[in-house]
């Protein structure tokens, strides 16, 4: 039930107080009642839940993660290169 | 130009080689660990999370996953299935609910069981769908029942405002939701209770992501200063979790107990102010709930306020709806499995009388259930 899958909005109908948004190429409408009045705009990446916007995702705050995990998967390709070269280094068939 | 697409929302939250990483830092750092670390994952979606994508094996011996009881399907008694078949079987009623309950067992049978006898039950995806069913049978009482933890409790508050203010004079509510803060509470002190029997307890929680997002990371505070337990808030993607495991053996190796959010992107202190407005409008704690398997919890659920009994549906068919309580099957196991002192595979009737087709158990009836996952998913153990 709340495995909510991130979602982008291409388009806000104040009228009726709904927002379009696009969920994995399938578009859809979700209710506004629990977003402040103007708080969501188009191009806003937003959570959705059982027919409702709960939350904007932060921008920034997702950037950064996936920033930090670049980060993280650079530092261990250079441990693992470290040690593949140190390996080869105290190789005991060297020479043969 | 947003720098950030949807896709990297999912596919980066999922990188395979990313989860690699964090287990590869989490093997490093918990080689550090005094003792064993119990984990509990509160949230059913993060149980469902945890199992699909095989994170205990990626994990060190010293790490435990406890399943939690996060999954409002899961912990409805049978007294209030019971209560949606009655409401459902009567001539001028059409019960409404969440598609999570289709095959909730109850002592006369299912939602799913009263709708093939008859009784005019819809499924639907969304509160707000209530409406247009409402709008096409004015002659019919529509009756919402509500089921969820905080994460789906503004949405049943949003469609009562709404019935209120359009003045709807046919729909009504039966209210089952509860609240995270005090199950886990409850779990505590049951389990610390029982810590030499059970030996396995828990040491620090995983915070659920969605109710988190409307509640705010406030609601954990006690639990690091009171309790003495860290708290981590996750997301639901299996990046997410691991990265929370590694912040939470970080704490214990580190010496400190704190609140910690890593689903920054979504989740704040202070939350959703304008759900919680609204909830706090028409409901107020129920002095006590009965949740299966785990009994009654004080202040754990909702109800409607006194001024909007006119709209709720145990008010106005009290006369009909039975208060006595109702044992579970003998056999099912899922009271210790909801409270963590038992693994799904260690119940005799797992995946023999009990499976996702025929659940005898609530822990078997949603795939947030800890049976469901690990019956979907046990092959990965």
């Amino acid at each position: 039930m709340c495995l909510s899958i991130p979602s982008k909005v291409v388009k806000i109908d104040k009228e009726r107080n709904v927002a379009v948004v696009d969920t994995m190429g399938i578009t859809r409408e979700a209710g506004l009642e629990l977003m402040e009045e103007d708080d969501v705009q188009i191009g806003d990446y937003v959570l959705l839940h059982i027919g409702f916007i709960m939350n904007k995702i932060d921008e920034e705050d997702a950037l950064e993660s996936l920033r930090v995990y670049n980060e993280i998967l650079e530092k261990l390709d250079e441990e693992e290169r470290r040690s593949l070269v140190e390996e080869d280094d105290n190789c005991p068939n060297r020479g043969a | 130009m947003s720098q950030l697409q949807l896709k990297d929302l999912y596919d980066g939250f999922r990188n395979p080689e990313v989860i690699e990483g964090f287990a590869k830092l989490i093997n490093e750092e918990a080689k550090k660990l005094p003792k064993p670390v119990n984990i509990m994952e509160v949230c059913g979606g993060h149980t469902h999370s945890i199992m699909k994508f095989g994170l205990p094996q990626l994990l060190p011996k010293n790490i435990n996953f406890i399943h939690g009881p996060g999954c409002p399907v899961c912990i409805m008694p049978k007294e209030r299935i019971d209560h949606a078949y009655i409401l459902a079987e009567l001539d001028d009623t059409i019960l409404v609910t969440l598609g999570d309950m289709i095959k909730v067992p109850g002592s006369h049978g299912s939602l799913q069981d009263a709708r093939a006898k008859g009784a005019d039950v819809r499924f639907v995806y969304s509160p707000l769908d209530t409406l247009k069913i409402a709008q096409e049978n004015p002659d019919k009482k529509i009756i919402f029942f509500a089921i969820g933890f905080e994460t789906t409790t503004p949405m049943t508050t949003s469609l009562i405002d709404i019935v209120i203010k359009k003045e709807i004079k046919n729909i009504f509510f039966h209210i089952n939701h509860v609240t995270v803060p005090e199950v886990m509470v409850e779990l505590i002190d049951s389990r610390d209770e029982h810590v030499d029997s059970y030996n396995n307890r828990i040491d620090a929680f995983l915070g659920p992501s969605h109710v988190s997002v409307i509640t705010g990371s406030k609601i954990y505070e006690k639990f690091p200063k009171k309790y003495n337990r860290p708290v981590v808030v996750a997301g639901f993607e299996p990046v997410d979790v691991m990265e929370a495991i590694l912040m939470i053996v970080r704490q214990f190796n580190e010496g400190r107990c704190e609140l910690e959010v890593e689903y920054k992107r979504l989740v704040s202190y202070d939350g959703n102010k304008k759900a919680q407005a609204l909830i706090e409008k028409y409901f107020e704690k129920a002095s006590l709930f009965k949740w299966r398997g785990l009994g009654n919890i004080p202040d754990s659920g909702y109800r409607l306020k006194d001024e909007y009994a006119y709209l709720d549906a145990e008010h106005i068919y009290a006369d009909i709806l039975p208060k006595e309580e109702i044992e579970d099957h003998k056999l099912c196991i899922c009271g210790d499995i909801l409270r963590g002192m038992a693994k799904p595979n260690e119940c005799t009737i797992f995946g023999t009388a009990c499976k996702p087709q025929t659940p005898l158990g609530s822990c078997m009836v949603s795939s947030e259930g800890a049976c469901a996952a690990y019956y979907k998913y046990g092959n990965l153990l």
